[in-house]
């Protein structure tokens, strides 16, 4: 652990009966970054997220935050943290002010300091207008910002943020991205995020940790995820072909220089592919084949492209649904067979 | 931290959970509605006392042959009959010719029952002898023809009792009641007034309207908070894990003593019932009631993981303990097992107690069993319930 790091996360383990959805995880957050956890739904963001904000105990290993370990300073940690979980976090009979106040109660902020920092929040996201309104008559935006203004109450200095552009127009969460930025550049807070969004990964994270199956499997900044595939000899294609079929496709992925193939749309394809060969065996395959080639285009990597050739499959590939905590629990042996 | 914050904190969640409450309008109706349903459908269906028992279809049938040329004997009974009905109009009496056409009709649900005068009626009386009335029931409800039997046998053992009195005036004796019916049977209550059905029912659902919001409001209510997530804004919240019960029980206890007061100045204002016992240790055995639940409703509350589990488990408890806790039907006309089961549901001795109380005006001392079974009862339970729950919380 270096000075820097303000979480430090140590062999941490958490298992539902036989399914294990963090398997001994070891990662530093240095204080004042963005970090992010990126991967698909069920591959224990959520779950790692839960534990280090104390609502799950670990299985194994622990983490420390700010030198408070969550198993011993639980309420330490507590009293440092602010969370965004997915489900939003409010009374819909209460007003937007109820809401802050009730929970700024539970942190036992004197009076007088919790009634300035609710009005200063709620202008901060431009709902001072809605103050006395009840939440339930809200739009899913303003709720999310009631929601994160509401983890922001005790001015944590960490904020976990758990999805927290899930089901959000794209204006909203052009919003809740700067919210966060700003919140992290102004304040200096540390934002620790998941999110299965390489949108929000990429443009909001200083350090990206790929998870999947339980698992980190890269961690790094973007730009140096990317270059892991950009560097060297590696290569993305976009193709794009008038006849697209099957066969094509099969074609193309039993080639050796070929890493991946997914198909984009019903004539888009995307390839990555090594060597320096790679580029005219592709070509010199699909016309054997007699596709009928409209364009190609050399491509920037994304970190959907990093996950696919670290993965080896895609990230909406895995189970598009959440499994909910309880069901995980009871049924864990069966969602551990469908996961692999 | 301190019992003054855990205090504090409790209150804050109790009175948000009442304010979310008092918003939610069908809530609040359904509130005062669902326990006047009950006193009004209980009180009503169960008749108080048979008094409210009037215009029974009844078949008589005459089959009485003359002794000696005279049937004055079934005359007379039918005349008395009659004129006996006419003061209490409890029965409707129509002529039937048979006893097959008395059956014939029972079965058609046209009578609750019949009385047959048999052939030797007359002979049997002009001869010295006791007559024979026969009384028809209609076995397919109990209930009715209980009722039915009850009511005939007591109307004839009161035209017996004035032949009786007829038959011995010729002994001049000074009253002849005291040679027809040498005992004079008379009730006396303990306190004055005759009770009605509400009575015996509405110290029953006020203390099980309040402890079922205990024992089964309390897991719905955070199996709630667990569903929409709100009990995670709770738990990374610095504050003692106890003072999130405590104040989730402070509120439903709230809403429970709302709904028994509620149902007390219905039953009082509506129902006519009367309150003979001290009103504050009414109130105080409604707190001890659910002082003893709240245990129980933590450890089903550690167990139930969704609201839908915890309707399910409210209503599997509900219904035994109404039925087994003599709060609609008394406990001793239920077989021996059924009674021991009956013993051991703390609503039972909650109920009783506070029957006595509002019922016969019973003090402390007349009570002291049932406050001892429930204090003990709750400590009991408490005991159980922190570590359970403490260990529920923490996953």
């Amino acid at each position: 652990m270096n000075n820097e790091s303000i979480i430090a996360v140590k062999n941490l383990t958490k298992a539902f009966g036989d399914f294990v959805a963090v398997d001994d995880i070891t990662f530093d957050v240095k204080k004042g970054e963005i970090f992010g956890l990126l991967g698909p739904n069920g591959a224990g963001k959520s779950t790692t997220l839960r534990v280090l904000s104390t609502l799950a105990r670990p299985t194994k290993g622990t983490a420390v935050i700010d030198g408070y370990d969550i198993l011993k300073n639980d309420n330490e940690v507590r009293k440092l943290i602010g969370i965004v979980s997915e489900k939003m976090i409010m009374y819909n009979r209460l007003t937007a002010a109820e809401n802050l106040r009730f929970f700024g109660n539970l942190f036992n902020i004197p009076k007088a300091v919790l009634n300035k920092r609710i009005d200063d929040l709620l202008e901060l996201v431009q709902l001072t207008k809605w103050k006395n309104s009840q939440v339930g008559t809200f739009s899913t935006g303003m709720r999310q910002r009631i929601n994160v203004v509401r983890a922001l109450l005790n001015m944590p200095q960490v904020l976990f943020l758990d999805e927290p552009t899930l089901g959000l127009d794209p204006q909203s969460s052009v919003e809740i991205r700067e919210f966060i930025k700003k919140l992290n550049q102004e304040n200096g807070t540390t934002v620790l995020i998941t999110t299965h969004m390489m949108v929000d990964a990429d443009l909001l994270c200083d350090r990206i940790a790929i998870v999947d199956h339980g698992k980190i499997v890269a961690l790094d900044t973007s730009t140096n995820l990317k270059k892991t595939i950009s560097g060297a000899d590696t290569t993305i294609i976009s193709l794009e072909l008038a006849n697209l079929n099957q066969e094509l496709i099969d074609t193309i992925r039993k080639l050796d220089c070929v890493d991946s193939v997914s198909q984009e749309n019903s004539m888009h394809l995307r390839i990555i592919v090594h060597g320096n060969e790679a580029f005219d065996s592709v070509i010199d395959s699909v016309r054997a084949k007699k596709g009928k080639i409209n364009s190609v285009q050399n491509l920037q990597p994304t970190l959907e492209d990093v996950f696919l050739h670290i993965t080896g499959h895609q990230v909406r590939d895995v189970a598009d649904q959440k499994i909910p905590m309880e069901t995980r629990r009871r049924f864990g042996q069966s969602q551990q067979a469908r996961g692999r | 931290m301190g019992a003054k914050t855990l205090l504090s904190h409790s209150f804050r969640i109790a009175s948000k959970d009442l304010t979310e409450l008092f918003r939610n309008r069908l809530g609040l109706v359904l509130l005062v509605v669902m326990p006047l349903f009950m006193m009004v459908m209980v009180g009503f269906i169960y008749p108080s006392n048979g008094s409210t028992l009037n215009n029974l279809p009844i078949g008589l049938v005459n089959e009485d042959s003359s002794y000696n040329n005279s049937t004055i004997p079934s005359q007379t009974f039918i005349m008395g009959l009659q004129a006996f009905n006419a003061q209490t109009n409890m029965l409707k009496l129509s002529n039937v010719s048979t006893v097959d056409d008395i059956k014939d009709m029972v079965q058609r649900g046209e009578l609750n029952g019949g009385i047959i005068i048999p052939s030797n009626f007359s002979e049997s009386i002009m001869t010295g002898q006791q007559g024979i009335l026969i009384i028809v029931s209609d076995q397919s409800n109990p209930q009715v023809s209980a009722t039915v039997q009850a009511a005939l046998s007591a109307v004839f053992d009161q035209m017996g009792t004035q032949l009786a009195i007829q038959n011995v005036q010729p002994l001049n004796a000074t009253n002849p009641l005291a040679i027809v019916k040498p005992y004079n049977v008379q009730t006396q209550g303990i306190v004055t007034g005759t009770p009605s059905y509400f009575d015996f029912i509405a110290p029953g659902i006020i203390a099980m309207t309040v402890m079922m919001s205990v024992m089964t409001g309390l897991p719905v209510a955070i199996s709630q908070e667990k569903e929409i997530g709100t009990m995670d804004g709770m738990m990374v919240a610095p504050i003692n894990r106890l003072s999130i019960i405590l104040g989730k029980t402070m509120g439903q206890v709230a809403r429970g003593l709302i709904q028994g007061v509620i149902i007390l100045v219905l039953a009082v204002g509506l129902f006519g019932v009367t309150i003979h016992g001290n009103i504050l240790l009414v109130f105080g055995l409604l707190l001890l009631g659910i002082f003893s639940f709240v245990g129980l409703g933590i450890v089903i509350t550690s167990f139930t993981k969704d609201q839908e589990t915890a309707q399910m488990l409210m209503m599997t408890l509900m219904f035994p303990m109404m039925f087994l806790s003599g709060v609609f039907f008394p406990i001793q006309q239920m077989p021996w097992f059924m009674q021991s089961i009956s013993k051991v549901l703390p609503l039972t001795y909650a109920a009783d107690s506070l029957r006595k109380v509002m019922v016969l005006g019973a003090g402390i001392p007349q009570i002291a069993t049932e406050l001892s079974v429930l204090i003990v009862f709750g400590v009991v339970m408490i005991a159980i319930a922190v570590p359970v729950f403490k260990r529920a919380m923490t996953r």
